[in-house]
């Protein structure tokens, strides 16, 4: 009975009662989390989602309103295209250059005696530790000439004034993305790095009898292949903080940053919501960026071919 | 001992990238930790140092003695935030990894379904939830509560899947060999599967903690005595009372207990699995 639990025996078990009571272990090890789940996470987001149908000032009892909350936001709101761009600029840049960064440094560090892989790790790991640590770059960044960024070019010769690197709409998003990138090796690159460590070892050795030469064809041909699950997992979060940037924006260059020209989609959940208490709104916007996401994960998934 | 398919000249390029970028991204918290212990008149000389001249303790003397001004002993609000995180990250850990084992390896009615229903909704972004959640820690009475803060990190979505993941990698043979030796599923889980996925819950354990210790619970906590310490920072450094010195030093004192977890479970990884790697 018990060998039957797993593998492919399963499939003779056509009554459902008998399948759960053969289960019964199972659902009793995955009770407390789903309990809490369906409190704290289910109940918030079905709320969320009904909400964007309707229109809901927070006072009054919502009032369904069809989809007038998703043609407003596409056909009325210019501020809310400008976040749609912004987030899409990040994230296709920043999602891309993160990940595949996180995977080589993984690899790379994984090299090492175990002495530099823990300290490079931290190292490298650290900026994403430290919760606000962007605060830091308002320092550097800072527009007057007291910032480090400005003190050095003025000393240099190169500017004549301070530039006012985070107010200005030119330099606003590229320097965010900077930091972006500064901090979020993140969850990925962790991952990876206990990933990498779990990889069977005696399937190198094999592998080199079997022919293969350098480094490189190592880790397309083993390493990879063995740590499907940790680049699934590094995808998704990527793409969580990727399309999810908005406390980064607003930390650095102001809320609402000058012209929009940080503004994300985040952002304009939150300003909809919070300061303008229109909740069915926000709720909306936020149903947008659920689904960009979602398409996101379902092309990457395919794309690495996990089930 | 000369690795398999190493070249020397490859080895030296990757360390020459490691060290560049390394020095890239420790900069700013260097510069964090400078700006802190700079004495306030060299705050503000032109052209700024990346170095103290004279460095100082007075930016942390004088977040204490502003605190020392607030209503609640400033040892009482990191006492709370200490209870909280542990609690938080230790629940969280237990809790994702219990799921994450059948999910991973027992094919229950429902196991899909729910699987792709939690890493879906990692995907919501946070801002709109604070209301339906506000509204949910209300009705079960949570308001002012630590439950209200620690609960929603035992339903965090990222650890399950992380520990999900890393199981999905162990081998049928060895958990079929436990139970040949008739141990119960629960037995198989402490026994055979966590020490396995080792590297998995000691990376949790990392993000679990700095997850739950830069919590503001901010929306649930008003209680001035339960405040958690990143609130209690930021209205310090928001009052105008603080110069930018003393924000600094708070902020290097809130990354003190992440960084040490950090050190303590990371070796760890490294070190259990270093010669292993998970066997077939």
């Amino acid at each position: 009975m018990m060998e039957n639990k797993v593998g492919k025996k399963t499939g003779y078990f056509r009554n459902l009662r008998h399948r759960l009571y053969v289960y019964r272990e199972s659902y009793i090890l995955i009770a407390p989390y789903t309990i809490l789940f369906a409190m704290f996470v289910i109940v918030p987001v079905v709320a969320s989602i009904a909400l964007s149908f309707t229109d809901f000032n927070m006072v009054n009892t919502p009032k369904f309103v069809g989809l007038e909350n998703f043609s407003r936001l596409f056909l009325d709101d210019d501020v809310f295209l400008i976040a749609v761009k912004n987030t899409m600029i990040f994230s296709f840049v920043t999602g891309p250059v993160c990940y595949f960064a996180a995977l080589m440094l993984a690899w790379f560090i994984n090299e090492l005696s175990p002495v530099f892989r823990s300290f490079l790790t931290f190292i490298f790991y650290v900026p994403s530790i430290v919760g606000n640590a962007f605060f830091i770059w308002t320092y550097m960044f800072s527009a007057d000439r007291y910032g480090l960024v400005n003190g050095l070019l003025l000393k240099l010769g190169i500017i004549r004034e301070p530039i006012h690197w985070l107010t200005d709409s030119t330099y606003m998003l590229s320097i965010i993305i900077i930091v972006q990138m500064w901090m979020s090796l993140g969850a990925g690159f962790l991952s990876f790095i206990a990933g990498l460590q779990s990889v069977d070892k005696s399937l190198y050795e094999a592998g080199a009898l079997d022919g293969i030469k350098s480094r490189w064809q190592e880790l397309w041909h083993i390493t990879l292949p063995s740590m499907k699950p940790q680049l699934m997992f590094g995808a998704v979060m990527q793409i969580a903080t990727s399309f999810g940037v908005g406390s980064v924006c607003s930390a650095l260059a102001g809320f609402p940053s000058t012209n929009y020209a940080a503004h994300t989609i985040v952002l304009h959940a939150e300003d909809v919501g919070t300061l303008r208490y229109e909740m069915g709104y926000a709720s909306a916007v936020s149903v947008v960026l659920f689904i960009i996401m979602i398409i996101s994960k379902t092309v990457i998934g395919a794309v690495l071919k996990e089930d | 001992m000369r690795k398999l398919n190493r070249t020397r000249g490859g080895n030296i390029a990757i360390f020459s990238i490691l060290i560049l970028l390394g020095i890239f991204m420790a900069l700013p918290l260097v510069y964090a930790v400078v700006q802190a212990i700079k004495p306030i008149e060299e705050l503000y000389i032109f052209p700024p140092k990346f170095y103290a001249r004279r460095p100082t303790f007075d930016n942390f003397r004088d977040l204490i003695n502003v605190s020392g001004n607030l209503a609640v002993p400033f040892e009482r609000t990191v006492m709370n935030s200490i209870f909280v995180s542990v609690i938080s990250t230790v629940g969280h850990v237990i809790i994702a990894s219990m799921a994450a084992y059948p999910l991973a390896k027992h094919k229950f009615p429902g196991s899909k379904v729910l699987f792709n229903i939690i890493v879906t909704t990692l995907m919501f972004s946070a801002p709109v939830m604070s209301i339906p959640t506000y509204i949910v820690m209300a009705k079960l009475h949570l308001i002012n509560n630590y439950l209200s803060v620690i609960l929603p990190s035992f339903a965090s979505t990222l650890g399950l899947y992380l520990m999900k993941q890393f199981m999905t990698q162990l081998p049928e043979s060895m958990l079929e060999a436990a139970r040949i030796d008739g141990a119960r599923e629960i037995r198989i889980f402490f026994k055979v599967v966590m020490p396995q996925v080792k590297p998995a819950w000691f990376t949790l354990i990392i993000f679990a903690f700095q997850a739950s210790w830069n919590q503001t619970g901010g929306s649930f906590i008003y209680n001035e005595e339960l405040k958690l310490l990143p609130t209690v920072l930021s209205q310090i450094s928001a009052d105008g009372i603080a110069h930018a010195g003393v924000s600094a030093a708070a902020a290097v004192l809130l990354m003190i207990p992440p960084i040490v977890t950090f050190l303590i479970t990371q070796s760890n990884v490294v070190e259990t699995m270093s010669h292993s790697g998970i066997k077939e």
